[in-house]
């Protein structure tokens, strides 16, 4: 093996090795692990089963919220939230249907939402403003109008 | 007798080597290679809709909708287009480098071809009915008619068939040539193949034991999350098998059309054997941002699916030596004197080569959206169909363009003319062009947050969505360009396949470096078998127990198009 290739090698690895550290440090170290939940749920009973009977906002701190949504073909309930400039929102989501997506355009929320599953995704909303939110897993004839907004006063 | 025998067979070796082509493996290969331009062609045609509907410059009719359009275009290029070159071509080279195949491996072929062909008729007919308007990943819940999963099953009993047939080939050979080391290019096919078969058992279970009983109403619900791990256990990994593919050509063929010669033996197989090993691990990456898999889980999976990287830039590496060697030998001198020496104008080596340079930016980008904060940023935005389009579109098609412009003639016993080659130096730069700038365009509308496989639409004229639009014009343009570049392609494999000069091609395999000797231990396909089904074990046991154990309850069927 030559000399540049070892080096070559040796930055490779180096260099892999840094992204999963950095990975790493930022899911576990900093509390960035990427949207997720272990929590079940009959996708079937939805509406009977807490909290998504009652799908909503809720204050829970000082500027803080939680939002209980439902995704279902082709809208999210509630529709046009609004919240404080700052303020963090815990979403909870889940599908009573299909598989969906929820991204909210301009920030990094995006997480799939699996029926049979509760997705958590948190978001801090700094800058006021009209917020897109969109599904971005196809879910049927209607997926290109299934949207929302968030309002940041 | 046994001698007799031992006699004829090596008479056949020799007229083999003469004529560089058994006219009975010929037949099989074009006959695989000539579906899997027909599915470029419908399916670039279909990509062509896609990008002007996107553009905001044609609305789909309710009898062909978009995602109709976008489920045979992913189908078409994703799994026939890319499939059937691969079977055609390894079939091929199993061929050429072993001394023909053996009559009953050419009836596997042949049994495998014709099964997938069915398969893929029954699947195509479905989505064209929009009876299966489900898209290439059919996640359920969401269902089609059953026919279509009967398609798929036949699609894939095909593919097992051609593995069992290439199994059979390349068994035999070792047989025959105890201590000899298996030549390069039948090892790559090898282990391409391993991977076909073992990353097919997976879509193979989904689609038997999940959703073929509830498609036909035998049980009311499904598994939507067990079914999702087991389709990107398989897609994750058949997408790798086509880059598998392609790569090597970069290794055997492209040395041969330059006048080099091969890159170091043993670190080549190593290459493989890593690509093979730990492969099928990769398929959370594409649920990083799913619900009910641990963190501890998905960073497991992070780190295997990263773990490819690595391979990948040994091989890197490798082709930058192996022009580098080829280039000064041919008396190119100074730091970069050596890529004036390279033959340019040979559609031949420029196809793969710029397939080569397009994996640069398609491989960081695939390292940088695997890490779980920043897929979060991308994960189902137009950004990763932009990725795929220069790992696929580029890396994979533009390599599989080169292979056809000597596979072809030298199956169809013609010859590539220099008008010929012209046309296809032609057709790489309409289409390195084309992908760039669509690649680009994806890219940069999916950092600003549009969606993948949603057609048109301006969300009720959002100032977000409406920033988009030009990133969309630019793909609409993209994929104009691009039908011109499919269209040409398809001609000239036309052209080379029934109406070239008749002659001979020779199938070029690089010949090693003077001195360079293989380890033998590279030929224990049984140890890297069994490695690759612990690391497999690794990786899937845990997460798929818990979501059979700690499964929520199931979803009924929905049809939501
Ligand atoms: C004429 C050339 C092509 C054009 C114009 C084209 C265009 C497109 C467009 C516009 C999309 C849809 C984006 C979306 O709504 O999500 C797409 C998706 C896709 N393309 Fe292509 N493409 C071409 C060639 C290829 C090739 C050669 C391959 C692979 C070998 C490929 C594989 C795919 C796949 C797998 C998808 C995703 C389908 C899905 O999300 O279900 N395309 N293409
Ligand atoms: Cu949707
Ligand atoms: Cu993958």
């Amino acid at each position: 093996m030559h000399k540049s290739e070892k080096v070559w090698l040796t930055i490779s690895f180096g260099m892999i090795m840094l992204f999963m550290i950095a990975t790493g440090y930022q899911a576990f170290a900093l509390g960035m692990a990427p949207p997720g939940g272990v929590e079940l749920i009959d996708p079937q009973k939805v509406n009977e089963t807490a909290p998504f009977d009652q799908p909503g906002i809720k204050q829970i701190g000082d500027n803080e919220y939680e939002v209980v949504m439902t995704l279902q073909l082709f809208s999210f309930t509630p529709m046009e939230l609004e919240v404080p400039a700052g303020a963090t929102v815990h979403f909870k989501l889940t599908s009573k249907d299909v598989v969906h997506g929820f991204q909210i355009v301009g920030t990094n929320a995006n997480g799939m939402i699996v029926p049979g599953y509760i997705t958590d995704i948190t978001q801090t909303f700094h800058e006021p403003g009209e917020y897109l939110v969109i599904c971005n897993e196809y879910c049927g004839i209607g997926h290109q109008v299934m949207a929302t907004t968030i309002k940041v006063y | 007798m046994e001698a007799i025998n031992a006699n004829a067979a090596s008479l056949k070796n020799k007229a083999n080597e003469i004529l560089g082509v058994n006219p009975e493996d010929a037949k099989l290969t074009k006959s695989f290679l000539l579906v899997s331009f027909v599915a470029l062609l419908l399916g670039g045609l279909f990509g062509l809709l896609q990008g002007i509907n996107r553009a905001g410059l044609l609305e789909l009719p309710s009898w062909l909708n978009y995602y109709q359009v976008l489920t045979a275009h992913g189908l078409l290029l994703i799994v026939v287009f890319s499939g059937f070159f691969m079977i055609g071509y390894f079939y091929s080279g199993l061929s050429h480098t072993l001394g023909g195949l053996l009559p009953k491996v050419r009836k596997l072929g042949w049994i495998g071809y014709g099964l997938s062909m069915f398969g893929t008729v029954l699947v195509v007919i479905m989505v064209l009915m929009n009876e299966a308007t489900v898209l290439f990943t059919f996640y359920p819940p969401m269902m089609a008619h059953p026919i279509f999963y009967f398609g798929l099953v036949f699609v894939v009993l095909g593919i097992w068939s051609c593995c069992i047939g290439a199994f059979i080939q390349v068994a035999d050979w070792r047989k025959k040539h105890k201590g000899q080391h298996l030549p390069i290019l039948s090892f790559f096919a090898t282990g391409a193949f391993v991977l076909l078969l073992g990353c097919t058992l997976f879509v193979a279970v989904e689609v038997l034991f999940l959703i073929l009983p509830w498609s036909l109403g035998w049980v009311d619900t499904i598994n939507v999350m067990l079914a999702r791990t087991l389709f990107w256990a398989f897609g994750h990994t058949a997408v790798n098998i086509w880059y598998l593919t392609a790569v090597s050509a970069w290794y055997v063929i492209v040395p041969r059309v330059i006048g080099g010669t091969l890159w170091n033996d043993t670190l080549t197989r190593v290459v493989v054997i890593a690509l093979v090993i730990m492969n099928i691990t990769g398929g959370f990456h594409h649920q990083i941002v799913d619900p009910g898999i641990s963190d501890t889980i998905k960073y497991m999976h992070v780190f295997m699916s990263l773990a490819i990287g690595f391979p990948s830039l040994m091989t890197a590496y490798a082709l930058f030596v192996v022009m580098e060697r080829a280039g000064r030998r041919k008396g190119g001198k100074g730091a970069l004197g050596w890529l004036k020496k390279l033959p340019w104008g040979d559609v031949r080596f420029l196809a793969p080569f710029i397939a080569m340079l397009a994996f640069a930016p398609a491989g960081a980008g695939g390292i940088a959206q695997t890490t779980f904060q920043l897929n979060a940023v991308v994960h189902n935005t137009m950004w990763v169909v932009g990725h795929f389009h220069l790992t696929l579109g580029m890396s994979v098609a533009m390599t599989f363009f080169g292979i056809s412009y000597w596979l072809i003639p030298f199956i169809s016993g013609r010859v590539l003319t220099p008008a010929m080659n012209k046309l296809g130096v032609i057709q790489t730069y309409i289409w390195a062009a084309a992908m760039v700038l669509m690649a680009f365009a994806m890219h940069t509308a999916g950092l600003f947050g549009s969606p993948r496989r949603t057609s048109y639409t301006t969300y009720g004229d959002h100032a977000a969505a409406l920033g988009w639009d030009p990133y969309m014009l630019l793909i609409g343009f993209g994929a104009v360009l691009l039908t011109i570049g499919v269209l040409i392609q398809f001609y000239a494999v036309i052209h080379l396949m029934f109406f070239a000069p008749k002659g001979q091609t020779e199938f070029p395999i690089a010949p090693k470096e003077p001195g360079d000797v293989t380890g033998y231990w590279t030929e224990r396909w049984g140890v890297w078998v069994v490695l690759l089904i612990i690391v497999v074990a690794m990786a899937y046991v845990v997460p798929i127990v818990d979501m059979i154990v700690n499964a929520p309850p199931g979803s009924p069927p929905i049809r939501p198009w």
